[in-house]
C-alpha cells in the first residue's frame, strides 16, 4: 500500500466530490418478503467518522453488509470509492474488497488459526511477505493488548479477546474505510473507550470509519462523529444532512 | 489488481487445517487406481499379445503330406519344400525333423510312436516375410501343384477368432479405464464440494478481506492433490504386486499365447504414469469445482 496508491485514492475520492460510499435510493430484499432496507440515499464523506444507530433488527448488519460487498442491492444505486459498484464485474470487487476493514458482529475469527495469523490473514491475503508482516502484526496485538496471546487460538479467548483480534485484524492492513458492526459489544468499558482510541487515531490518520452500535456512551465520546439512524429499514434523516452533505473543507 | 493472482506465500499452508483432507477420498482413489492400473495393464498386455500373434503365429502356414505310401510321401514333401522355397514373399521353410515330429506326437501317441509303422504326415513349416499375409494362396496353389497330398492350414485362419477376442478385450479394458477417470473425477468433485462445506466459514472470511477465486481454490487443490497422490501411490503399488505375482504364475505355465501377455517396459512407464496423470485429473476438476461453487458468492 504505496504513496501511489494513496494519490489514486484521493483522484477516485475527487471525482465524486469527496465522498467515499454513496447511497441513491437503495432497496435491499432478502428473498421475497418485505424490503429490509428501503430508499436509503446518503453519502459518507472521505475521512468521516460515522455512527450507525437504530434498534436491534432495525437493518444496520444489512446496510453494512452493502458496505463491505458481501452482498449487492436489491436496487438503487451504490458508489464505493467513486465507482458503481452494483454493475461492477465480480473480478475486480476483490481488488475492492482489500480496501475494507471488517469487524464482524459475530467476529468470525478462523478457528484454527491462532490470533497472530487471524490478524496477519487481510496482509496474508494482500501477498505481504511473512518477514514483512511479523512486526506489524506483533504491534498489533501488543496494542489491542493481546501481545502475550498471540498464539493462542480463537476457542481459548474469552468474548471480549476475541473481539479485539477481530477488530485487530480489521485495522491491519490500513483499510481505507472501515466497518465494524457492534464492535465494543463484548469488551468491558475500559476496553471499549481503548478501542474506540484506536478507531479514532485511525480516523485522524485518514480511515473512514462507520461503527454500528447502540452504545450512546461510546457515540458522544467521538465528538466529530456523525450519526446515521436506521429505524426498520429506513434512514431517519431529519435535517438532510447526509443527503445532502455540507462540503468539507479538506475534501 | 495484480496481487490476486499472487499466493498466499508460506502461510498457504497455514490457512486450511494441517493434513490431508478428512474422509475416505484418499482410498477411494487408491481403490479406483488400483483398478485402473490393472484395466490398463491388461489393455496393455493383450496389445503386446496381439502383436506377438500376428507378426509372429498368424503369418505361418503349416503344410502336411498325407499320402500314405511312404516314398511317395517322401518325394512330394520334397517338392513342397521346393516348391515353397522358390515363391516369393516367404521367408523361412523347414521341415520338421524327426526329432521335433517326436517331441510333437510324444503326448499322443507315446515314445517310440515314429518308429511304428503308423502313416504319420509330414510336416512342413512356411513362415511368410512379413505383411504377407495376402500370399497365402499363392503358397497353396503352389503347394497343391507340388504335393497333391498335401493339406495346407494357415494359422491365421485359427487365430481370427481370437484375434477378435483379444481385440473385445482390448476395447473392454479401454472403456473400464475411461469408466474409472469418469468415477475417480465424480469423487473428486464430491471430496471438493465437502471440503467447501467444511471451510465455508474461513472461505467467506478469505473472500470477504479481497481473497481472490483462484487464492482460494489453490488452497483446496493442493491439499486435494496430495490426497490424490496418496490414493495413485497406494492403488499403482498394490495394483504393481498383483501385476507381478500373475506374471511370475504366467511365466511359470510355460506357454507362447500366455507368455507373450508380459508387459513391454513402455507399457510399466505409461502405467506409472497413471497416478500422475490422477494427481492432475484431481487437482483440475478440484479447481473447477471450486471455482464454480466460488463464482455463486458475490
Ligand atoms: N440473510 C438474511 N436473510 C433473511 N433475512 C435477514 C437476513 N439478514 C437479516 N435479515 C432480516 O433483516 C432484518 C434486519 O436485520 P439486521 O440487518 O441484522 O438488523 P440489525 O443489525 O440492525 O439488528 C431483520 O428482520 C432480519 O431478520
Ligand atoms: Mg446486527
Amino acid at each position: 500500500m504505496g504513496w501511489r496508491e494513496k494519490r489514486g485514492r484521493a483522484e477516485a475520492g475527487l471525482a465524486s466530490g469527496g465522498s467515499i460510499v454513496q447511497f441513491d435510493n437503495v432497496g435491499l430484499r432478502y428473498g421475497t418478503g418485505a424490503e429490509t432496507l428501503s430508499d436509503l440515499s446518503f453519502s459518507l464523506q472521505e475521512g468521516g467518522f460515522y455512527f450507525l444507530t437504530g434498534p436491534s433488527g432495525a437493518g444496520k448488519t444489512s446496510l453494512l453488509r452493502l458496505l463491505y460487498l458481501a452482498q449487492r442491492p436489491s436496487r438503487g444505486l451504490i458508489r464505493l470509492f467513486g465507482e458503481d459498484i452494483v454493475t461492477m464485474p465480480r473480478r475486480r470487487l476483490p481488488g475492492f474488497r482489500r480496501r475494507i476493514g471488517v469487524v464482524f458482529q459475530d467476529f468470525r475469527l478462523v478457528p484454527h488459526l491462532s490470533a497472530f495469523d487471524n490478524v496477519a490473514l487481510p496482509l496474508r491475503v494482500a501477498g505481504v511477505a511473512d518477514r514483512d508482516l511479523e512486526n506489524p502484526v506483533k504491534e498489533m496485538l501488543a496494542w489491542v493488548g493481546l501481545g502475550h496471546r498471540a498464539s493462542a487460538r480463537p476457542a481459548t479467548l474469552s468474548g471480549g479477546e476475541q473481539q479485539r483480534v477481530a477488530i485487530a485484524r480489521a485495522v491491519i492492513a490500513r483499510p481505507e474505510l472501515l466497518v465494524a458492526d457492534e464492535p465494543t459489544g463484548n469488551v468491558d468499558p475500559d476496553m471499549a473507550k481503548r478501542l474506540l482510541h484506536l478507531f479514532d487515531s485511525l480516523n485522524k490518520l485518514g480511515t473512514t470509519i462507520v461503527v454500528a452500535t447502540h452504545d450512546l456512551h461510546l457515540i458522544s465520546s467521538i465528538g466529530r462523529a456523525e450519526m446515521l439512524r436506521l429505524d426498520r429499514g429506513e434512514l431517519l434523516d431529519p435535517t438532510g444532512a447526509l443527503r445532502h452533505p455540507p462540503r468539507r473543507p479538506d475534501a | 489488481m495484480k496481487a490476486g493472482a499472487r499466493k498466499f506465500g508460506a502461510a498457504d499452508r497455514r490457512l486450511l487445517p494441517e493434513g490431508r483432507m478428512a474422509g475416505p477420498m484418499p482410498w477411494v482413489i487408491a481403490i479406483m487406481m488400483f483398478l485402473t492400473v490393472l484395466a490398463a495393464a491388461a489393455g496393455l498386455g493383450l496389445g503386446s499379445a496381439a502383436g506377438n500373434l500376428t507378426a509372429g503365429m498368424a503369418s505361418r502356414l503349416t503344410v502336411q503330406v498325407m499320402a500314405a505310401n511312404p516314398d511317395r510321401r517322401e518325394a512330394e514333401a520334397a517338392a513342397a519344400l521346393a516348391a515353397a522355397e522358390r515363391l516369393p514373399g516367404v521367408a523361412r521353410v523347414h521341415r520338421l525333423t524327426q526329432d521335433e515330429m517326436q517331441k510333437l506326437l510324444e503326448p499322443w501317441l507315446g515314445g517310440g510312436a515314429l518308429d511304428a509303422d503308423l502313416p504319420i504326415p509330414a510336416m512342413i513349416d512356411v513362415d511368410l516375410a512379413p505383411g504377407g499375409g495376402d500370399r497365402v494362396d499363392t503358397v497353396r496353389g503352389a503347394i497343391a501343384a507340388a504335393a497333391p497330398s498335401a493339406r495346407v492350414d494357415s494359422n491365421a485362419t485359427w487365430l481370427a477368432p481370437l484375434g477378435r477376442l483379444i481385440a473385445a478385450l482390448r476395447w473392454l479394458a479401454v472403456a473400464l479405464v475411461l469408466l474409472m477417470i469418469g468415477a475417480t473425477a465424480a469423487t473428486v468433485v464430491l471430496a471438493a464440494r465437502a471440503a467447501l462445506d467444511t471451510h465455508r466459514a474461513t472461505i467467506e472470511v478469505l473472500h470477504l478481506m479481497g481473497a481472490t477465486d483462484l487464492q482460494v481454490a489453490r488452497l483446496f487443490q493442493r491439499r486435494i492433490a496430495l490426497d490424490a497422490l496418496f490414493g495413485g501411490l497406494v492403488g499403482l503399488a498394490a495394483a504393481a504386486l498383483v501385476l507381478v505375482l500373475l506374471g511370475s504364475r504366467a511365466a511359470a505355465l510355460g506357454s507362447d499365447l500366455l507368455g507373450s501377455v508380459a508387459l513391454p517396459p513402455l507399457a510399466w512407464v505409461l502405467l506409472i504414469a497413471l497416478p500422475l496423470l490422477g494427481v492432475l485429473l484431481a487437482m483440475l476438476v478440484a479447481r473447477t469445482t471450486i471455482l464454480r461453487a466460488l463464482g455463486r458468492m458475490l
